[in-house]
């Protein structure tokens, strides 16, 4: 499988970040080298190896269900200075 | 009709716990925006979900009361997509391994039980509140990180009828669970609906449109209507049916395909490497099945039975569980002669004055006792129907009991043969006419003098007693 | 005249007991150490931007008050934490991280300024910062390695007394040898990463970079323990580690994996470490080779794990609620605004490596990939783990060289990415297993340039680490040397202790 400009395109959408046409280039390359190398994970057996999601053998942590203090509208909005009153505010989203 | 409709529902219930999924901020309603946040649900940088136990006792609680099995292993996942209302740009979810599967509901349908079954139920955060206005949108996270419990049925429903039937059904177990208030209007019950046609007897399942924007259970029931209707014209025309996301517009009352064009949604599931999985072990699943209460379907069957109740007085008695309980109470201690009167005046007087003050019955400040007591005083002839309405009344708003306020407003309605006889025959020695209008058979002038009758004793005559009385008078 | 700032913690500690020396005379020793060498070496970053510093109220004068200088990825409440990131200027957290909070809760004041780091810890050579490289005090046209680069250059310079910097696949470890320093990577749930601005989740863990393995030993205990904002971190108690230097290791089973001395190795590393490897026998462990059979496949299993969590935890960086916003010009593109919004915010935010990881990151999760990739990578993990378990069966540790080179010149591999990715191929695995190890100097070569060793040992065995570290250097001089800066022209400082 060959990485392209057409996937990488398609990435980046996904990723939502905006590529140009320098960046696209040199990234596409860079991306097929980098794959090639990883493509040698295909020469290790993994026949009934299960997977590792979790390094520790911890399950079930939960936490008791007792409210805690929230912080202020004016903390919460403090690191932006797109806001309204005490929303956050975006450019108009059409549904 | 040569087309059959094939419906699946998708069931969002917010949980009622005290504090958010994820992190301890509480889940109060109607708060000033962002005020119920804390960097956790507002996805800061650096920051770690924990999973709230009650949240998850109440998930699998649900699960259970749906026939589910519970899973022995289950985790977290996160789904990816970009939307203004969700700060991680992820939603913290289940996709592989969630907490419930297979379950089912029985409806009751035209008077016939139906089994739709359940896919899967799972746990997930929920994400903020968009307010759009000309130029831009307001963003309010504090909803962001509420517990949501997604109920799938699989594709079993048939009818828009089905599907209104099952939400009822579904929200009254939810309702007698206690985990959530299943309140559309406040956004704690949503729904989203799949639908598809087919001609009678194909196997393969026609294209569905998924359908959003039903707020109430009328609305999903219409929704459904229409677009069924819409998808079967565009077959009997030949043309094809597309799938796609199309809103229900309630003042129009169509359904109308979504402006932004869509495209296959990637998620990008992956498991959860902040929440360790969870793995269930028999002990808790028994504890929490201990804590499910006889739940609405199975009480009404035993209403029935036991108590001998119409089809319709048990429905509407074991609608709400708490005045379920409270009418059983009332039903089992009654010490009178005829359990009727306890049903009428629950599903009469009782419920009207509780559903005019927005209130439950047991919520009425009426004690089992005191209502019974008042019932008593009925049955007892010392309380005409009209006078006790008004007893009622005063009992919710001062929490007074019944005797007390008869004696203080003089309502003791007066059954007392002797005294009455005294009045009828004073009336009808200062009515002769009517009295011979009466015997001459005009029915009606019995009413005047009953009528008579009460103005002197100040309507705390029994009224059916001064008939009687003056009917023997009158045809002797 | 010693410069208090070159002291170790422990010993500042003891002259700020014995009123030798006072808080205020190793404030001014550090700032001014920073003033004369730090627009060289450039280890802390946003030095002139006042709202960013922490105030100087907060710091209570008690014995134990030696300031802890903080990689710019984790979390101070109020201060200025940006990942040395454009896309994070100016973002000021609302919290503390938990490990913040356990310092000040002991009173240790947080040193103001920031260390640089690789822009999000993407990186082996802190070339990745918004804010320009961190130079090596050793030879300054060199990296200081990453993505800790800053945390190690100031210990070595004496600009931090001791610094904390975290690992996802050996980001304290390398600097920390390329730099001459010791650098600790706990067991992954060992130390709290609330407040840690997470690269991948499953890899990440905050820990010390100091001078010496009994600063490293101290500072170690105060960060870690059970942390109820945390799901991921063990809840079993923290042994006091200052009690494991103990200088003692004879018949400790030391395993040298055969897989770790091959071609790419340096010769001159590969001497410097034998060497300190016949050290420790010397002084009675017990060495003999192992294998860990999968370590070739550790590095692409690494570069698919961590970027996909990578790009999962970069997903919220849009301009929504803090940091750069990026508005496009009306007409700009077809899209709708706030998708427009995102692309340019993180296309104008991002560096080249956090493109290129986020990128390589959502490919590996994307719908027909995953299983090719991401699952498939998610096995060689555990195979990996698993020959970590199989030589920890019979042996009490593993020690190998901590990086395949010394730190190499500034700009070399930054235009070759595979190459500044297989530097990493002796420290990765750690983290694949979640398993501690340690980094602490063991020579120079000809070049005068810090050669590292690295200790590896199982979960939750760090007393070990500790005390086989703090034996080999009880008995060698390599951690009290310090590399000759020269100070500016104009304002001549006296000797460096030397």
């Amino acid at each position: 499988m060959t990485i392209d400009k057409e996937l990488v395109n398609y990435v980046a959408h996904l990723a939502r970040i905006e590529l140009n046409p320098q960046e696209l280039e040199k990234l596409s390359n860079q991306l097929r080298v980098i794959l090639d190398f990883i493509n040698k994970l295909n020469t290790a057996k993994i026949e009934d190896i299960p997977t590792t999601s979790y390094v520790l053998d911890l399950s079930n942590v939960t936490r008791p269900d007792i409210p805690k203090v929230s912080l202020s509208a004016q903390e919460a909005l403090d690191n932006t200075k797109f806001k309204e009153g005490n929303f956050f505010i975006v450019p108009k989203i059409i549904e | 009709m040569d087309y059959e409709i094939v419906i699946g529902l998708e069931v969002h219930i917010q949980l009622s716990t005290r504090t958010k999924v994820f992190c301890g901020c509480s889940t109060d309603f109607g708060k000033e925006p962002n005020t119920q946040v804390c960097p956790v649900c507002l996805g800061l940088p650096g920051v770690l979900p924990v999973l709230n136990q009650t949240a998850l006792d109440y998930s699998i609680i649900v699960g259970l009361a749906l026939n589910c099995t519970i899973s022995e292993f289950s985790r977290f996942d996160r789904k990816h997509y970009y939307y203004p209302d969700l700060p991680k740009n992820y939603q913290i979810s289940q996709y592989e391994y969630p907490l419930c599967q297979n379950g089912f509901l029985d409806i009751n349908i035209n008077d016939q039980p139906k089994r739709i079954r359940i896919r899967r139920v799972h746990l997930e955060e929920d994400a903020g509140k968009l307010l759009h206005q000309e130029s831009i949108s307001l963003i309010d996270y504090n909803r962001t990180g509420m517990p949501l419990l997604e109920i799938v049925t699989e594709p079993d429903i048939s009818s828009p009828d089905e599907a209104y039937e099952y939400l009822l059904l579904l929200k009254s177990i939810i309702k007698y669970l206690g985990v959530s208030d299943c309140d559309m209007e406040k956004g704690s019950l949503r729904c989203d609906a799949n639908i598809s046609v087919r001609r009678f007897g194909e196997k393969e399942l026609g294209t569905k449109t998924e359908l959003k924007n039903m707020n109430s259970f009328k609305a999903v029931k219409d929704a459904l209507s229409y677009e069924a209707n819409r998808q079967i014209d565009l077959l009997r025309q030949g043309l094809s049916v597309v799938q796609e996301t199309r809103l229900w517009n309630p003042e129009q009352e169509i359904t109308v395909a979504m402006r932004s064009k869509e495209e296959a949604k990637d998620y990008r599931y992956f498991p959860e490497p902040d929440l360790p999985p969870l793995y269930f072990k028999q002990e808790y699943i028994q504890k929490l099945k201990n804590r499910i209460p006889e739940l609405p379907d199975k009480k009404y069957r035993r209403f029935l039975t036991e108590y001998n109740l119409r089809p319709m007085d048990a429905q509407v008695l074991v609608a709400e569980r708490d005045d379920a309980e409270y009418a059983e109470q009332c039903l089992q201690r009654f010490k009178g002669k005829d359990r009727r009167i306890v049903i009428n005046w629950l599903i009469g007087p009782l419920s009207s004055e509780a559903n005019e003050r927005k209130l439950r019955i047991c919520q009425l400040n009426v004690s089992v006792e005191g209502f019974l007591n008042l019932l008593e005083l009925i049955e007892q002839g010392r309380l005409s129907q009209l006078a006790a309405k008004q007893v009622l009344k005063e009992m919710i708003n001062t929490g007074k009991g019944a005797q007390e306020i008869i004696k203080s407003r003089d309502l003791e309605q007066i059954s007392d043969t002797t005294y009455l006889e005294s009045v009828v025959a004073e009336v009808v020695a200062s009515n002769p006419k009517t009295c011979q209008d009466y015997q001459q058979g005009k029915e009606n002038a019995l009413m005047f003098l009953v009528g008579q009758v009460m103005k002197k004793t100040k309507g705390k005559a029994n009224p059916q007693l001064v008939q009687e009385l003056l009917r023997n008078k009158l045809t002797n | 005249m010693i410069e208090p700032c070159t002291l170790t913690a422990h010993e500042l500690m003891r002259r700020l007991i014995n009123k030798e020396l006072s808080f205020a005379e190793l404030l001014t020793s550090l700032k001014n150490r920073i003033r004369l060498f730090d627009n060289k070496i450039n280890a802390y970053v946003r030095k002139n931007d006042v709202c960013s510093a922490a105030s100087a109220a907060e710091i209570s004068p008690s014995g134990l008050s030696i300031p802890v200088s903080l990689k710019d990825n984790i979390c101070t409440k109020g201060n200025n934490t940006e990942c040395c990131s454009k896309i994070l200027a100016g973002f000021k957290p609302p919290y503390d991280a938990t490990v913040v909070a356990k310092l000040k809760a002991h009173g240790l004041p947080i040193f103001e300024y920031k260390l640089n780091m690789d822009e999000f810890a993407f990186g082996s050579s802190t070339e990745n910062s918004c804010f320009g490289p961190t130079r090596n005090p050793w030879d300054l046209e060199r990296v200081a390695g990453g993505s800790s680069g800053g945390a190690a250059a100031a210990v070595a310079s004496g600009e931090a007394i001791w610094a904390l910097g975290s690992d996802t696949g050996g980001s304290i470890r390398q600097p920390a040898s390329f730099c001459g320093v010791v650098g600790l990577k706990p067991t992954y749930g060992r130390v709290s990463r609330y407040g840690l601005i997470a690269f991948a989740s499953s890899l990440d863990q905050i820990g010390p970079i100091t001078k010496d393995v009994r600063d490293c030993a101290f500072l170690l205990k105060l960060i870690s323990g059970y942390d109820p904002l945390d799901s991921t971190t063990k809840d079993i108690p923290v042994p006091d580690y200052t009690q494991s230097l103990d200088p003692w290791v004879k018949d400790i089973k030391i395993g040298i994996p055969k897989e770790y001395f091959v071609k790419g190795l340096d010769p001159e590393v590969k001497d410097i470490v034998e060497e300190a490897i016949e050290f420790l026998k010397k002084l009675g462990a017990k060495v003999k080779e192992v294998s860990l059979p999968h370590t070739e496949y550790a590095v692409a299993v690494y570069y698919i794990i961590a970027t996909a969590e990578a790009s999962s935890n970069l997903a919220r960086f849009d301009g929504v609620q803090y940091g750069l916003r990026s508005l496009p010009k009306e007409g700009h593109s077809h899209e709708p605004r706030t998708v427009a919004m995102y692309k340019k915010t993180r296309g104008d935010g991002f560096g080249e490596e956090a493109k290129r990881r986020i990128l390589l990151g959502t490919f590996a999760l994307s719908h027909g990939y995953y299983d090719a990739y991401y699952l498939r990578a998610l096995k060689v993990r555990t195979l990996i783990k698993k020959d970590f378990d199989r030589v920890f069966e019979e042996f009490d540790c593993i020690v190998t060289p901590t990086s395949p080179t010394v730190a190499f010149y500034i700009g070399e591999r930054a235009q070759d990415p595979l190459s500044m990715y297989l530097s990493d191929v002796y420290t990765i695995s750690a983290n694949l297993a979640g398993i501690p190890a340690i980094s602490l100097p063991c020579g120079f070569t000809k070049k005068g340039l810090p050669v590292g060793l690295q200790i590896i040992s199982r979960p939750f065995n760090e007393e070990l680490l500790l005390r086989v570290a703090f034996s080999y250097e009880d008995n060698t001089p390599w951690h009290t040397m310090q590399p000759y800066l020269k100070p500016p022209q104009e304002d001549f400082l006296g000797e460096l202790r030397g």
